[in-house]
């Protein structure tokens, strides 16, 4: 299966548009989408317009190829559960979004060797075309990441959470007493 | 210690705010966490934990954003958490900015989405938040945003 997903939040046509014609072109029966409210709605491939958490992961858990908006959160899902993703930046310009950071997201992604971007609708295109060539195993490093963050950021924050109330009040009164 | 348990609300929007705030739950060790966020679903994420759902919002409506203000006030005003953590975005920043208001210790963890700048809603939230963060070395600053590490 290859399941594709646009995000919680705004749909992304120019990305299904190019997923539903490939697809047709290839007589590919096996890709399942998730695409958002109030969008384009694909005419070949199977789809839904919102998946709750259980179904997305079990779509998740079916597929062998993800390909999706340069979301962090599908993203992470992704090398969580080891599997290939393919992103292509939602656009503001395009009001698939509030704003252009997707194309940051996705630069920075790919030079860690997380994800594969297309850039736009003719690289998707082109990627699609080429699949088996470019899902060469150990190109992407998927399963990389654990079920939840470790290292520095977590004992950072929970040093911070921890701190207690009582040197906090102490730390207010020295505040108090400076100003 | 003093012996009292320390209440932490960690509150986001969907997606990948959310995906990210449940990879820091390390963080909350030892404490009573409330999650609250924006859809149902997300209730069977956290089995077993105190779970509020709260309604979304985002910049482009303003109605929902009062709508998100509220029941985050009335959340945080019923809740007194101790400390508030957020990953973004509108509710989060509701969340870290009426916690502040309520004496709480707040977190911003902004997005690891945000490679070249601060999410609208975490720069905004850095003149008042006591932990200001950023997941990308980068875009850390003296006497701005600091950087421990990221979500990976």
């Amino acid at each position: 299966m290859i399941f594709v997903t646009v995000g919680t939040d705004l749909p992304f046509d120019r990305m299904m548009r190019v997923v539903d014609s490939w697809a047709r072109d290839h007589d590919r029966r096996d890709v399942f989408a998730q695409i958002g409210e109030g969008g384009w709605e694909p005419e070949y491939i199977e789809f839904t317009h919102f998946l709750q958490p259980p179904d997305f992961k079990r779509r998740f858990d079916e597929a062998s190829l993800i390909i999706s908006h340069a979301g962090m959160g599908t993203i992470l899902t992704a090398l969580l559960c080891g599997k290939p993703i393919l992103v292509m930046p939602k656009r503001a310009s395009f009001c698939e979004h509030r704003s252009e950071h997707q194309m940051a997201t996705a630069k920075c992604m790919c030079e860690l060797c997380l994800v594969q971007v297309a850039k736009d609708e003719s690289q998707l295109m082109s990627m699609l075309n080429h699949l088996p060539e470019f899902i060469v195993p150990g190109r992407i490093v998927p399963g990389r990441i654990g079920p939840v963050a470790s290292g520095s950021l977590i004992d950072s924050l929970h040093d911070f959470i921890l701190r207690s109330p009582k040197m906090r009040s102490a730390e207010t009164s020295v505040i108090t007493k400076r100003s | 210690m003093t012996g009292k348990i320390t209440k932490v609300l960690a509150i986001s929007s969907g997606g990948g705010h959310w995906i990210q705030l449940l990879r820091l739950r390390p963080a909350f060790d030892g404490c009573a966490v409330t999650y609250a966020t924006v859809r149902e679903g997300y209730r069977l994420e956290v089995p077993g934990e105190e779970f509020r759902l709260i309604p979304d919002s985002n910049r482009w409506n303003k109605l929902a954003l009062l709508r998100c203000a509220l029941a985050v006030l009335w959340l945080v005003w019923r809740l007194r958490p101790d400390v508030v953590i957020t990953t973004g975005a509108a509710p989060g920043y509701f969340g870290v900015r009426i916690g502040k208001l309520l004496s709480a210790r707040v977190i911003w963890v902004d997005s690891m989405a945000n490679v070249e700048e601060l999410s609208m809603s975490g720069a905004m939230a850095g003149s008042f938040v006591d932990l200001w963060l950023t997941q990308w070395p980068h875009l850390a600053r003296e006497n701005g945003p600091q950087c421990f590490g990221n979500v990976l």
